[in-house]
């Protein structure tokens, strides 16, 4: 037998370890963010004019040295207004939030913990809220119970707990038969324990993205309301609202409806952005 | 089939700089088998996939040479390796549910590696695939090629991957833990089967953790350890007179092969201080006929344990064996009333605690009695909630067993000790520990509330055998130490037999058998007892110490002698 032999030579690392950076896009999405909180919280910061204050000589000004984002039919700086608008959009916004997740919550524990018949009930009311579009859901609501920033946010959360429901519903049906929980059981401990500090905590841990994502998600729900009128009410400046009322000049005056769009597609863009990055961040794909 | 030599000098690989295997040499003749050895980490795995060009990516690989049949493996190009996987080296891979494509039909997995290589035609190729099924032993290959993996069981799944690795007839198998998780009658059966392949003249590379199963088929055996070879040479040179200190403790790891009360980690002259192991203690656990029906999607009832009944003295073992879906799961769940019994029921410290309908007992009655039975799963990871550490897993325990919080860090500590867990282990999350030691944390945790019984669950099956063996030698030193009773489930009959004092044998939901373990294991009564204990492999020359007579007390002290052990032994 006779081999061939040859010295060969090392193969190179193909993946070499690079220090770790931000990415570009989640960088700005985060920056942006917090650049929104930050309005929300002291829109005086950033704007020193009265986002009320009426001046009908300076009506229609287009954007400019005096007015970054220009005026409206009544002379109000639309700058002033976007930013003073960021709190009621994002307080709609985390507020619908919360309250679908904790309808959600609710439905899902129920459906994922109360037995087979339970379930099925709430899969089926689940299942009768997927048939309406939410928005439609939404629109039922504030025209039963009147317009307002109220109505708005139930309006919102409702429409959104039922996909909420669905995914708590089946995190609490995996967890619940994950090994802690019933290591915890032979342990001795209460259901309401187990609940409280096991299942619920780690159910709703992947949740969290999602969450993130919903908030920008409901911030466009509750501007399409206030668009329609049924949200909150002119003149408040509500990114919606602006754009409601923007809407018969859009052919002469542009800036009234372009600068509380721009407003809510980066707002939502950026929740989605930075929403994406923090699931990656959690599921271990990025260090 | 060719007769081609596999020689690899001085084989070295790394991962990002990080050497995993250093200096590996052999050479493997046709007909001959091979056998590499060691713990997991230890670089073997890694070795395998080497020589088929699969060490992985960002894997540096360096050998002075490393050929097969005269072609340099080294300077092979990725369409080269193609040509030569499959067609001159076949690859059985750990773990066939996993390998196998689970909407492909098996048939058709194996079908594939005969079109990829254009072997025969279209009819050949279907004939062959029948052929080959039926050579690795598949009962009816023409219904069992239609089916997909999930429709096998284990032991035909890792066949039907054998029979792929098999298709060309490579003159080289590799096969990486070939029957690591499968139950002891259906590594028998492929053992065998490996056999076959080698006696058909190919080599035959066989990657183990498991001595016994080495001992069955290997001609020369290398040991590895931290991607270092320790020891080499023939069989039975290695597992009868080991040089290395190393390839000794693996051997002496093995469970079967030592008597109850030896230590099987290091220190092994120490003798565990003997429990008091009368028939007048008192019965702490009891389950009388106790049943447990599911109704299966096609409606149909299934009994998966029927008629069990069991009795646990306070200080003793009792040993539960049998191979998987026997039931024994689903007793031990019974027995921590963790499922409601259909049948019979079960009596915990002489009160009702678990049964069918008159004896139904409520889990708000049972749950300020259950701090004296606790458990020990197989895999402890998931028996721990991933987002605490292990000061919180054993505080969670801790608040069951009613220490006030003030309490609680002095009695972590103090449990950290009894399981040899260095204190600074506390602020870990279970994800950053070994198995051996998320075991140790399980261990913990199980005795956090001083039971008086303990039920393990496979405890010991996802370790390495040195590691395994630490945790036997830890869960009898408590057992002395604190009293415990233990319910100790396993498949292994190999530990059933070192750890018990009575044990149960299961089938299809019964107890085939129970005895006393020296009586079951030296005489057993029942044919599938009798089938099963045959099954096992052994290390060369141990079935001759099994059936040595009860050791004279001059014996006894040989059997404790590490150094003469293996003169008994052969």
């Amino acid at each position: 037998m006779s081999d061939l032999i040859f010295e060969s030579p090392a193969v190179p690392l193909s993946t070499q370890r690079r220090p770790y950076l931000l990415p570009v896009g989640a960088s700005l999405a985060i920056g942006f963010l917090l650049l929104v909180i930050v309005a929300a919280i002291a829109p005086q910061l950033f704007a020193h004019s009265d986002p009320l204050a009426i001046v009908p000589r300076e009506a229609f000004h287009p954007p400019g040295w005096q007015h970054w984002f220009g005026t409206d039919q009544s002379g109000r700086d639309i700058y002033s207004r976007v930013i003073h608008g960021a709190r009621l959009s994002l307080f709609v916004g985390l507020a619908a939030t919360a309250l679908g997740m904790g309808i959600a919550v609710v439905l899902g524990l129920l459906g994922g913990l109360g037995g087979a018949r339970t379930d099925r009930s709430v899969g089926w009311v689940l299942e009768i809220l997927f048939a309406f579009p939410s928005l439609i859901l939404a629109l039922l609501f504030v025209a039963i119970f009147g317009s307002g920033v109220g109505p708005l946010i139930v309006a919102t959360g409702l429409g959104a707990a039922p996909g909420y429901a669905r995914m708590v519903r089946g995190q609490v049906l995996a967890v619940r038969n994950a090994g802690y929980i019933e290591a915890a059981r032979a342990l001795g401990h209460s259901t309401g324990r187990i609940i409280s500090r096991q299942l619920l905590p780690n159910a709703m841990r992947p949740l969290i993205v999602t969450l993130t994502m919903g908030v920008g998600q409901a911030i466009v729900w509750a501007s399409a309301l206030s668009f329609l009128g049924l949200g909150a009410r002119p003149p408040a400046p509500e990114w919606g609202t602006m754009l409601s009322m923007g809407r018969d000049f859009i052919a002469n005056a542009w800036w009234l409806t372009f600068f509380p769009g721009l407003f809510i597609v980066l707002t939502t863009l950026s929740t989605t952005v930075a929403g994406r990055y923090l699931q990656q961040r959690l599921e271990g794909r990025l260090p | 089939m060719s007769q081609k030599t596999l020689i690899v000098e001085d084989l070295n690989v790394e991962f990002a700089g990080q050497s995993v295997v250093r200096h590996l040499s052999f050479t493997l003749e046709p007909g001959k088998t091979l056998a590499l050895v060691g713990e997991s980490g230890s670089g073997k795995s890694v070795t395998a996939r080497s020589l088929i060009g699969l060490a992985g990516e960002g894997a540096v690989v360096r050998a002075r040479r490393l050929s097969y049949g005269g072609v340099d493996l080294l300077g092979l190009s990725e369409r080269q390796w193609r040509r030569l996987r499959g067609k001159d080296i076949g690859f059985v891979l750990q773990d066939a549910l996993v390998s196998l494509d689970p909407l492909r039909p098996v048939g058709k997995e194996i079908l594939e590696v005969l079109e990829t290589h254009h072997w025969g035609d279209r009819p050949s190729r279907a004939a062959r695939v029948l052929e080959l099924l039926e050579r690795v032993g598949v009962p009816e290959p023409a219904l069992r090629a239609r089916q997909r993996p999930g429709e096998l069981s284990g032991g035909l799944r890792q066949r039907a991957l054998i029979a792929s690795a098999l298709a060309l007839n490579p003159g080289l198998v590799i096969a990486d833990e070939p029957t690591t998780a499968l139950d002891a009658t259906v590594q028998a059966q492929i053992l065998s089967v490996l056999q076959g392949i080698k006696a058909e003249g190919s080599a035959l590379l066989i990657i183990s953790h498991d001595l016994a199963v080495v001992a069955q088929l290997a001609d020369e055996v290398l040991v590895l350890r931290h991607g270092e070879v320790v020891e080499q040479g023939p069989m039975q040179q290695v597992l009868t007179a080991p040089r290395h200190a190393y390839t000794r403790s693996l051997l002496a790891a093995v469970p079967a092969e030592h008597a109850r009360g030896t230590r099987l980690s290091a220190d092994r002259n120490q003798i565990i201080a003997p429990v008091a192991r009368h028939i007048d203690q008192p019965v702490v656990l009891q389950g009388h006929g106790l049943g447990k029906r599911y109704v299966g999607p096609d409606q149909q009832v299934r009994q998966v344990v029927q008629g069990v009944s069991f009795a646990l003295r306070a200080g003793h073992t009792l040993g539960i064996v049998g191979e998987s879906g026997s039931g024994k799961t689903t007793v031990a769940r019974m027995a921590l009333a963790l499922l409601d019994a259909d049948d019979g029921q079960v009596r915990f410290l002489d009160q009702p605690w678990n049964g069918s309908a008159p004896a139904r007992v409520v889990e708000q009655q049972r749950r300020p009695r259950r701090r004296d039975i606790s458990v020990i799963y197989q895999d402890p990871l998931s028996s721990f909630d991933p987002r605490w550490t292990v000061s919180q897993i054993l505080a969670d325990a801790l608040d069951v067993a009613d220490t006030p919080v003030a309490e609680q860090p002095a009695r972590i500590r103090q449990l950290l000790q009894h399981v040899r867990l260095p204190a600074e282990l506390g602020t870990r999350r279970p994800l950053q520990l070994s198995g051996g030691q998320r075991q140790r944390v399980a261990i913990a945790r199980a005795i956090a509330s001083n039971p008086k019984v303990i039920v393990c669950d496979e405890p010991v099956s996802a370790l390495d055998v040195s590691v395994q063996a630490q945790v036997l030698d830890l869960l009898a030193d408590l057992q002395a130490e604190l009293g415990l009773a233990y319910l100790f489930i396993s498949h292994d009959l190999g530990v059933i037999r070192h750890v018990s004092d009575e044990v149960l044998v299961m089938r299809y939901g019964q107890v085939v058998e129970h005895a006393p373990v020296d009586q079951l294991f030296e005489a057993p009564q029942h044919p599938y007892t009798q089938r099963l204990l045959g099954a096992v492999p052994r290390l060369p020359g141990a079935g001759v110490a099994l059936k040595v007579p009860p050791v004279e007390p001059e014996n006894a002290v040989l059997l404790f002698d590490e150094s003469r052990l293996w003169k008994i032994a052969i």
